[in-house]
């Protein structure tokens, strides 16, 4: 696990962060991914999951900085994103079961959640895919009058995709309304961000002319400055911002690894990465029995998230083509 | 009537649906400079704000173009050379073209992707010289393949228009076409709908792009003792498969000349659909470029890789003297 050091520009924030909201959101998606993984055990989920868990604070932080009409992409590894965000945890846990009422109407899933509506332009699991798509949304905000602000996450592994490096020279070139946040969770799958990014993820926005910060993303509340400060930039059109977020990936990349097991970090370096949790570090802010007011009304949110989705219909096999093309353009049946 | 000729279809086209939708943009490589001429004019008269050079990083600036269709624009890119789908089919077909159906159809990506002067450019070689419309057609992607200067207007503005990811292929082979029209009556063509240019009856002759020419002029040699029907598909996906068996049950034969590798190219697949589905009175015929053909860059190399105008006439002699009675 790298260091958390902070470094990069320090300008204070404008805003004052809501220590009980953050931790709301924390505490929703922490408690969202250990449901959503009982949920792919009991088998109700068709293939599985990659747990957001312990990485909370990124998604809490910069989401709070963001206004409602700004907009997001997001990861295979995007629960975390989309609710922090404020989709509507019933319907994204419809959606990891593949029901009707899902926010994709479980054409999605897990690794595509999209909620256009308030400003989800789809998690997407290509890695670093979807850095062009936010930087296009945010040129297009612009040209349109807009003061709309972009942010789209990618892990430490995107760093090494030459379509993100590609996007921060028209970024930087454009002084697009784009905030970078890259989640540093120490490990692409299994190979660890030493192994595999010479130099360093700030050193590549830098290269651009791109300010970057290295942010504790372990902390809620830092989190939130680092991205009221990238976001108040981009909104002013000085131009984008790359946030290093150093975090932790408490669970398996994906569940799969429940079963696999795959051996690439020890016990003893995955308790060393739990020691600083995010919900503890904002939980710590607030009077426990505030604490324990928040952490029951999640447990009421979940529970009837978990009922909602299990209730709800599977979409007929008939649609499956469904949305194929915008135009309702009809593709071929596979059997004559 | 005027003199249109294919390069300026395109262009003409282009400029209309600028000014017709303010959301139509340009992406591209030198399209201020027009290096292909595709764009010329375009920015002194939509400006630098609706035309915009990209720098070489073709992944990039076909996922910002998503982003954009996303968020209301309607941009069109142009790819100098046929080979950049390569370096973007990411972006087209993992990216722009599933957004539908994975958001289930929450948004809708209305770009347009130009490749101007696809296939062999005369002396450009092994890495500017594919026709890979096959592969976007297989994969789903709306693909258009006009023949003439009218089709490659209407084509290109309905591509424009069209909510979802289009590819338009312009066949180096039919740049330099020119034809008699009357401007006013330019019109956009819808996909999915062939164009029999020369009706016939006693073989159906499949031609995709520049190769409509090459069949329109094989029928004009064989006219004494064959009746060619020339079927034009236009677009490849979708296919007007309607159109075909009607060509089909008027003349029970079939060849396709198509200027994909043979092996799954879009060649393949109209014989496997006619051969299940449709009228056929002898076993059909394909003239295509060889398996996994790599395009060498002598002249004869160039051109020995490539379907030629003997090859379609061996080819519809022989179909037309195989089977039965039509």
């Amino acid at each position: 696990m790298a260091d958390p050091v902070l470094s990069g520009p320090a300008s204070p924030s404008s805003q004052k962060p809501d220590s009980a909201a953050l931790y709301r959101t924390v505490r929703l998606i922490r408690r969202f991914e250990e449901r959503a993984v009982e949920l792919v055990h009991a088998g109700q989920v068709f293939g599985g999951i990659h747990p957001y868990t312990g990485q909370e604070a990124v998604a809490a932080g910069t989401c709070a900085a963001l206004r409602p009409d700004d907009l997001i992409t997001s990861t295979h590894r995007g629960h975390g994103h989309v609710l922090a965000k404020g989709a509507d945890p019933a319907r994204m846990m419809a959606e990891i079961a593949g029901r009707t009422t899902g926010l994709n109407a479980g054409r999605g899933g897990s690794m595509h959640a999209a909620d256009f509506g308030i400003g989800i332009l789809g998690a997407n699991a290509i890695v670093g895919a979807a850095a062009p798509i936010a930087t296009g949304a945010a040129w297009a905000a612009r040209r349109a009058g807009s003061d709309r602000v972009v942010l789209t996450y990618f892990g430490d592994g995107a760093v090494s995709q030459g379509v993100v490096l590609e996007t921060f020279n028209l970024a930087a070139l454009w002084r697009a309304p784009v905030v970078f946040v890259c989640e540093n969770n120490g490990f692409a799958t299994t190979t660890r961000t030493d192994d595999a990014v010479a130099g360093s993820i700030t050193g590549r926005a830098e290269a651009f002319g791109i300010p970057a910060a290295r942010v504790d993303g372990m902390d809620p509340e830092e989190v939130f400055a680092a991205a009221d400060t990238a976001i108040a930039r981009a909104r002013r059109s000085e131009g984008p911002t790359l946030l290093e977020c150093v975090t932790y990936r408490y669970d398996a990349h994906h569940t799969w690894e429940h079963a696999a097991r795959p051996r690439y970090r020890s016990a003893e370096e995955v308790d060393l990465g739990r020691s600083r949790d995010p919900l503890e570090i904002q939980g710590a802010r607030l009077p426990e029995a505030r604490r324990g007011q928040i952490d029951a009304e999640i447990e009421a949110v979940l529970e009837e998230a978990v009922r909602f989705a299990l209730d709800s219909p599977h979409p007929d096999p008939a649609t499956a083509l469904d949305h194929l093309y915008a135009d309702g353009t009809q593709a071929r049946a596979g059997v004559a | 009537m005027t003199i249109l000729s294919y390069l300026k279809a395109l262009n003409r086209a282009i400029a209309d649906e600028m000014e017709r939708d303010p959301a139509v943009c340009v992406f591209g490589e030198d399209v201020r400079a027009a290096v292909t001429n595709v764009t010329a004019g375009l920015v002194k008269r939509f400006g630098d704000a609706r035309v915009l050079d990209m720098p070489i990083s073709e992944q990039a600036f076909t996922g910002i173009a998503t982003g954009a269709a996303m968020s209301g624009m309607r941009p069109l890119i142009e790819y100098q050379i046929p080979a950049l789908l390569f370096l973007a089919f990411e972006q087209i077909v993992n990216q722009a073209h599933k957004f539908s159906l994975m958001t289930g159809g929450q948004v809708s990506v209305p770009v347009t992707y130009l490749i101007p002067s696809s296939g062999s450019r005369d002396g450009w070689a092994g890495q500017h010289s594919d026709h890979p419309y096959s592969l976007f057609a297989h994969i789903g992607v709306k693909t258009a393949v006009p023949a003439t200067p009218a089709d490659a207007y209407g084509l290109l503005a309905t591509a424009i228009r069209d909510d979802d990811p289009v590819v338009v292929f312009a066949p180096a082979g039919a740049m330099g076409r020119r034809e008699d029209v009357e401007l006013s009556l330019l019109a956009p063509v819808p996909l999915g709908v062939a164009r029999v240019h020369r009706p016939g009856t006693d073989v159906t002759v499949v031609a995709v792009g520049h190769l409509v020419h090459t069949a329109l002029e094989v029928a004009d040699e064989l006219a004494e003792t064959v009746d060619v029907e020339v079927f034009d598909p236009r677009t490849l996906h979708p296919f007007d498969w309607q159109g075909l068996a009607e060509s089909l049950e008027r003349t029970g034969r079939l060849v396709v000349i198509d200027d994909s590798n043979r092996s799954c190219g879009i060649g393949g697949e109209i014989l496997a659909t006619a051969a299940e589905e449709m009228r056929l009175v002898a076993p059909p015929k394909r003239v295509t470029r060889p398996d996994g053909a790599v395009l060498p860059f002598a002249e004869g190399l160039d051109r020995a890789l490539q379907p030629t105008r003997e090859q379609l006439r061996t080819a519809i002699q022989a179909v037309v003297k195989s089977g039965g009675a039509r």
